[in-house]
């Protein structure tokens, strides 16, 4: 068994994520994407379109996926495969709600 | 047990595909090592025509991105050529050192341009058109030089030719026969291919042979066999290709034009295959990619030691991938012997149709101006149908769909439909039924049929009605403003209007949408809707908008943005510009550069700054990311110019102030112009103003773009007064029947201008018009400054979290 170090790091709280828009995260050295869905659930990605590097926090939002802003790759949020035809995936990182506070895991 | 080692030499179309039919079939029997010459992964060659067209970017051709090969454990060496499959030791040897031993080795090496063997072929400015590598040289070449002569009046010449002229180059045509695509068409159907191209603006010689290149280190010209010379400073050959057999000859396998493979894709020596258009099978190489395909199945199933039909060679089809003109030929197109043809010859139209038969057998065709019927006859021509109790010439033109339809009941599910991008009709069948696939662009993204050369569009269509059976409506098809949804742009307006819906969630759920909430395409269309019906209550979503319009800049492929501060009709002042060179100067924009439109647009601005600018340049939105009014470019006119007669910087400023802000289907852009030297463009403007003795000169539907057009005149008029009224009865109308990324020159010729003047010559229809866009007017608002103003905005959209 490998013993994962799981670091929770608060990041905002829930009020603050607007629905449907992306919000860019600085965490350590990394840029992430978090956005609030509709059905209220928290998603963060790395914010880095795997086709050019389009930043993915400006993208339209619907339902769980997102477009890419760049040249409209379909990614969706949940395990961040890209959508057919094209191909590739991003990175995923979970996140918990308690009460307002949103927080971040990162191993 | 351990894995067996498979290398693949060429990565390329066949070589890459056949491993894809192989990992199809099984995921862990081999180890998978490929080398490929080109430093790319592989990519659609076929669509290098649309990339030198400009239609697409090499960026976007790629087929297998890095990450495929990663994702199947594929070891891929690329920019390392292999120089010698040594068979007695069962390695191959690279040119970088390596050697790679295998168990089984497929050979996909391709085919080598054939460059004419004539003094001065080496110069520089010379190129074949075959990889991304020579696509690059021509894109740059058109950059800087005028005249491009393509050697070569057949496919990949044609197509170079026409992306050259794209390019804004001069293009001559060389042909040695006399007349053009002679292994695809026969004469007739080649000289009307010829006068449409020259239509189009290339210039033909024919029955010419090239016998030098000259020029100093660069080429200066061709030089041909009867004395008559002519300057080119860029040479594309594409006089054909052969084989590339290098490899194999270094490596010892039996050669003749091509490497020699029997049924099953194997060469003389065990363990050796070869597959693609380096291969020769029963005396043909073949030179496209749908027989290639086939090979490439084959081959996976014999290597993968699964039972399968021997390859027995392939019927030939090609489509001129050409835009404007329609060009198909499959099979055999010669008549003579026991050869006949039917043929329609349609002058009126420019439409030429001919099928070869040979007794009660298709055995060839060739289509003109109308290529629709292509894959129906290719399909007849493989299934080698007996026509005999067919009216001959009605296969030429079916009546109703049953022609076309129960030809696709009649194929098998293995049979390719896309020959491009090798996808079966099963697989579209299934995309139907599994994914709920309606429409030919929704299979195009489920199974990519149809994405490469667009030729099997009406066949995926006939499937998919043969599948779906009366529910589906092709002309509904076409119409509907995107996969979510079956209504068309009219019909949603139509419900908006009559339902009184007020937001964008609610139009989707009252009109049954099939996905919760939309897509990239529908949403931001439905927002300018329901702003367009109701411009006045209609509360703007910017969820629904596209990044520049949400942010109100325009987003760069960095993430910075790039910001247009608005200068009405282009005049600018000393205040204005010190402080824009003060905002450069605090932000350290990185560039400060002056668009097509007569703006200073601001370039490299981060996220975070973008209201700080804002705030200190203290200058309204340009709209230079909007659909919206963009710019007002005028000429200097009677104030200063000698030419002058109009004041065309006061019209242009009036005008820019008037409808700044003005949310549109598309893009606006206007120019005025003070006299007919029209200085400031105005025939290329979605609207453009010029002025005559005496009054104005109105014209529409002028574009600039990729498709260009010029304006046509649509008015005469006295007084700026009646300029201002029919502007904006003319926007007006074109913002309440336009669809959504409609610009006006598209939908000039969509609707007409005949009809467009119809509209606007009813006086009474005028006014409402006017009046409903005063209205829309009436609302708005200056984006940037609301923005600075609302600190909870501020937040929401421009604030970077760190948190470490
Ligand atoms: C501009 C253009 C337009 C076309 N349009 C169409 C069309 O509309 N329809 C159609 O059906 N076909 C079209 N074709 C033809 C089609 O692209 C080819 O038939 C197809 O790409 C051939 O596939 P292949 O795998 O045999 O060869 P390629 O795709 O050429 O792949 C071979 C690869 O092997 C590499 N290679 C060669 N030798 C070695 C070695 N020793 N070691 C390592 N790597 C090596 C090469 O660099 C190359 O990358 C077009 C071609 C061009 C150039
Ligand atoms: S368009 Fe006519 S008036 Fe305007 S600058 Fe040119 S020449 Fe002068
Ligand atoms: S960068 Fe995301 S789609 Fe191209």
């Amino acid at each position: 068994m490998v013993n994962k170090n799981i670091s929770k790091v608060l990041i905002s709280s829930l009020q603050e994520l607007p629905e449907r828009l992306g919000k860019t995260f600085h965490v350590g050295n990394m840029e992430l994407a978090v956005f609030k869905l509709s059905n209220g659930t928290v998603r963060a990605i790395e914010n880095r379109c795997p086709h050019k590097g389009g930043v993915l926090s400006e993208g339209i939002v619907s339902g769980d996926s997102v477009f890419c802003p760049m040249h409209d790759w379909k990614i969706c949020l949940e395990d961040g495969l890209v959508q057919a035809p094209d191909k590739g995936c991003v990175k995923t990182y979970s996140t918990v709600i308690e009460g307002e506070d949103v927080f971040l895991l990162i191993e | 047990m351990g894995k067996k080692k498979l290398v693949l030499v060429g990565n390329g179309m066949a070589g890459v595909r056949t491993i894809e039919e192989i990992i199809k079939l099984t995921k862990d029997q081999f180890e998978i090592t490929i080398f490929g010459s080109e430093p790319h992964p592989n990519y659609n060659r076929i669509l290098l025509s649309k990339v030198l067209q400009g239609d697409t970017e090499v960026a976007d051709i790629t087929l297998n991105d890095w990450s495929w090969y990663e994702d199947n454990d594929i070891q891929l060496y690329t920019d390392e050529t292999v120089v010698k499959v040594d068979s007695d030791r069962k390695v191959v040897v690279t040119d970088a050192g390596r050697i790679e031993p295998y168990d089984e080795v497929i050979v996909a090496t391709g085919s080598v341009p054939f460059i004419l063997p004539i003094p001065g072929a080496d110069k520089e400015g010379v190129t074949a058109f075959r990889d991304i590598k020579d696509t690059e040289i021509m894109l740059k070449a058109s950059k800087k030089y005028k005249k491009a002569a393509v050697i070569g009046g057949g496919l990949l010449g044609l197509e170079a030719a026409r992306g050259l002229l794209n390019l804004g180059m001069e293009v001559n045509v060389i042909h040695l026969a006399p007349y053009l695509m002679e292994r695809q068409l026969d004469p007739m159907a080649g000289k009307m291919l010829q006068t449409e191209l020259e239509k189009q603006g290339m210039t033909f010689l024919l029955e010419k042979q090239t016998k030098e290149i000259f020029g100093e280190e660069r080429v200066e010209g061709l030089r041909f066999s009867d004395g008559t010379e002519i300057e080119a400073d860029l040479v594309v050959m594409a006089v054909g290709i052969k084989p590339n057999i290098s490899l194999a000859v270094e490596s010892g396998l039996e050669v003749n034009r091509g490497i020699v493979v029997n049924d099953y894709m194997q060469t003389n020596i065990p363990h050796v295959y070869a597959v693609g258009e380096c291969a020769e099978h029963n005396g043909i190489p073949y030179g496209l990619v749908a027989p290639l395909y086939e090979q490439g199945k084959v081959l996976a199933k014999t290597i993968c030691d699964v039972k399968t039909e021997p390859y027995k060679g392939s019927v030939l089809y090609t489509q001129l991938k050409v835009s404007g003109v329609e060009v198909f030929s499959a099979g055999d197109f010669t008549e003579g012997d026991d050869k006949k043809a039917v043929k329609v010859f349609d002058e009126q139209d420019s439409y030429y149709k001919k099928l070869v038969l040979r007794g009660n057998q298709i055995v060839g065709a060739v289509l003109f101006g109308d290529s629709s019927d292509g894959n129906r006859l290719v399909s007849m021509i493989q299934k080698q149908a007996d026509i005999s109790d067919t009216m001959k010439v009605s296969l030429l033109q079916p009546t109703g769909q049953e022609a076309g339809a129960s030809l696709v009941a009649t194929m098998s599910d293995d049979e390719i439909i896309c020959g491009c991008n090798g996808v079966s009709k099963g697989a579209i069948v299934s995309a139907i039924q599994t994914q709920s696939c309606t429409s030919v662009d929704e299979i195009k993204a489920c199974t990519s049929a149809s994405r490469s050369c667009g030729g099997c569009k009406p066949l995926v269509a006939e499937v998919l009605q043969h599948t779906l059976g009366s529910s589906f409506d092709s002309k509904q098809q076409k119409e509907a403003i995107c996969g979510c949804t079956t209504l068309s742009r009219d019909e949603v307006v139509e419900e908006i209007k009559a339902k009184g819906l007020t937001h964008v969630k609610e139009v989707m759920f009252v009109l049954d949408w099939k996905t919760e909430e939309g897509c990239s395409k529908c949403r931001p269309a439905l927002n300018y809707y329901l702003g367009m019906v109701n411009p006045t209550g209609y509360e703007d979503e910017k969820e629904s908008r596209f990044v520049n319009e949400r942010m109100h800049a325009n987003i760069q492929k960095d993430g910075t943005y790039s910001v247009v501060p608005r200068m009405y009709g282009g005049v600018t002042n000393a205040n204005d510009l010190r402080r824009i060179a003060d905002v450069v100067d605090k932000y350290e924009i990185p560039l400060v550069k002056v668009t097509g439109g007569q703006r200073i647009d601001l370039f490299g601005v981060k996220k975070d700054d973008l209201p700080k600018v804002w705030e200190d340049l203290d200058m309204p939105s340009g709209f230079a990311y909007g659909k919206s009014l963009r710019t007002v470019k005028t000429c200097v006119g009677e104030q200063f110019c000698r030419f002058g007669t109009q004041d065309s910087m006061g019209l242009g400023i009036q005008l820019e102030k008037k409808y700044e802000g003005l949310q549109t289907p598309h893009k606006v852009k206007m120019a005025v112009s003070a006299c007919p030297r029209s200085c400031a463009e105005s025939g290329f403007k979605d609207i453009g103003y010029i002025g005559i003795d005496g009054g104005w000169e109105l014209y529409i539907g002028g574009n600039g773009g990729t498709h260009v057009r010029g304006g046509d005149l649509l008015y005469k008029v006295k007084t700026e007064e009646e300029v201002i009224e029919i502007t904006s009865a003319y926007l007006q109308y074109y913002r309440e029947t336009a669809n959504y990324l409609e610009r006006t020159s598209a939908w000039v010729d969509r609707v007409g201008l005949d009809h467009i003047r119809e509209v606007l010559d009813d006086k009474e229809k005028r006014k409402e018009l006017s009046a409903r866009m005063d209205k829309a007017l009436s609302v708005i608002e200056d984006p940037w400054k609301a923005i600075i103003e609302d600190k909870k905005l501020k937040k929401e959209l421009f604030e970077t979290v760190v948190t470490s």
